[in-house]
């Protein structure tokens, strides 16, 4: 191993040690340096109190088993505890799940009385929504149909997001952590077009046509 | 090879085995070979109403467990010899029988009827398993109530997951002149949340509960309009197309002459 040049570059943070690996050369070449330096050369500074490590992998893709190879080096120092792994390239199935996630969802289904669906990302739903059924989201949601259940969009705590119905007339609204029903915040149930959205922590539901006032960037959004 | 139908609700108290009762018997009385078959295990009611009570010797149970052939169990309506009744146990509850069984039942009854008509108890446990596991298509009964179209709704989303065909709905105790004056769910408003096709619409009538008490099913009589609309779901169901009929009960030629003068 005398031949062994830098493949991994440590670095000191405020947040603690980042470990940078050299994308270029050959996975066993960067795991015989990382073990080098952690069981060998870099002893004394790496002894010491607790220190988060976060590890870059730069343009390697590293699989969970590699992952794991890694992180098991670095654990042989008590005082390291690994915090993030990150590379700059994922596989094809992580990236059209990430795709998915942020794309629309096209959904054809009536929600009745005690069904409950989920998703990702913006939905747009062909049907109606039940009394006594629910849909939930952690981006915006589209109904073209009747909203007469719940709906809960921006599950994750997005203010951002709407929630629009071709007729609004639902038994609760969610956006965030904001509950409201009709008849409270906003006017009586007219079941008309009408979206709604948070302002100041404060739910509102108003004419489509208002739309592009509330929320001028929503459709730029995902591009 | 005939066709089971499971009858349900979701709530309790909407109609559900007076709808099977007339039902079965309508079909009989067009000469269809059917069965009825009474899932509410531990609250039976069919035989009840079908006033065949007193002829139970073997039941639903009985044959599940092998204590007795199916034949033994099925109970001849003397008044329709295409008509026969399975009834359900009155001492065990809904967990004495496995959806399997009834299942394996209804397939057997299916060879030798046209028609197996399944009452289903109220509520969407054990017991609606059960009785939609033999089912090939579903027959969804409501009242104009909010509270019943909204367990008929949830309804609905099972029957969808149990892959039970398409349900047809029964709407069932319908009072006109309340319907008219917006005090009761419209039969449009309710079409309009369920979305599944109508099969008919049943007046509430006193005759029904009058008969039901008697144990002679309504449909029997010619004098009552709910008695029609079973017949008329009983033609629907055998694929005839009755349109559906006026709601109001037709004015007599004293009532009109005083409309007439405004003396109501």
């Amino acid at each position: 191993m005398s031949t062994v040049t830098n493949k991994v570059t440590i670095k000191g943070t405020k947040d603690g040690l980042v470990f940078y690996m050299d994308d270029t050369c050959s996975f066993d070449d960067l795991v015989a340096d990382l073990r080098e330096k952690i069981e060998h050369s870099h002893q004394q500074i790496l002894t010491g109190p607790l220190v988060r490590v976060s590890i870059k992998l730069g343009n390697r893709y590293c699989s969970a088993e590699q992952q794991e190879q890694l992180t098991d080096i670095i654990r042989q120092k008590g005082n390291l505890v690994i915090h993030t792994i990150d590379a700059d390239v994922i596989t094809k199935e992580e990236a059209f799940a990430e795709r998915l996630k942020t794309s629309f969802k096209i959904q054809t289904h009536t929600v009745r009385s005690g069904q409950v669906l989920e998703f990702d990302g913006d939905v747009l739903l062909l049907g109606d929504v039940n009394p006594g059924g629910t849909v939930k989201s952690t981006g915006s949601i589209y109904v073209i149909g009747n909203l007469r259940g719940i709906a809960h969009a921006g599950t994750n705590g997005d203010h951002e997001v709407i929630i629009a119905a071709a007729s609004m007339q639902p038994t609760q609204l969610r956006i965030a952590e904001v509950i409201s029903r009709p008849g409270e915040e906003w006017a009586e149930v007219t079941g008309a077009t009408e979206f709604a959205y948070l302002q100041e922590g404060k739910m509102l539901v108003a004419k489509m046509n208002y739309l592009s006032r509330v929320r001028p960037d929503l459709g730029e959004k995902k591009r | 090879m005939g066709i089971g139908i499971v009858v349900t609700s979701g709530k309790g108290g909407v109609g559900k085995t007076t709808t099977s009762a007339n039902i079965g018997t309508a079909l009989a009385l067009h000469g269809q070979k059917v069965c009825l078959v009474d899932t509410d295990i531990g609250l039976r009611n069919l035989d009840v109403v079908m006033g065949l009570e007193n002829r139970i010797i073997y039941d639903l149970v009985d044959v599940a467990e092998g204590a007795c052939r199916l034949q033994q169990a099925l109970i001849k309506d003397k008044r329709f010899e295409t008509l026969s009744l399975l009834p359900a146990a009155q001492t065990k509850d809904k967990s004495a029988v496995t959806p399997e069984q009834i299942e394996e039942i209804v397939t057997q009854l299916k060879r030798e009827f046209d028609y197996v008509i399944i009452d289903c108890p109220a509520g969407i446990e054990q017991g609606f398993k059960n009785a939609v596991a033999g089912a090939d298509q579903a027959i969804v009964v409501t009242t104009p109530e909010k509270a019943a179209v909204r367990d008929a709704d949830r309804i609905i989303g099972l029957l969808e997951r149990e892959k039970v065909g398409m349900p047809k709905l029964v709407i069932n105790r319908v009072r006109s002149h309340m319907m008219k004056n917006g005090d009761m769910l419209d039969v449009e408003d309710i079409l309009d949340l369920l979305a599944i096709d109508l099969l008919g619409v049943v007046p509430d009538d006193e005759f029904v509960i009058k008969s039901a008490n008697q144990g002679e099913p309504a449909v029997m009589s010619h004098e009552s309009r709910a008695s029609l609309a079973y017949r008329n779901i009983a033609r629907r169901l055998l694929g005839e197309s009755v349109p559906l009929m006026p709601m109001e009960e037709k004015a007599g030629v004293l009532t009109k002459f005083r409309k007439f003068f405004g003396l109501k």
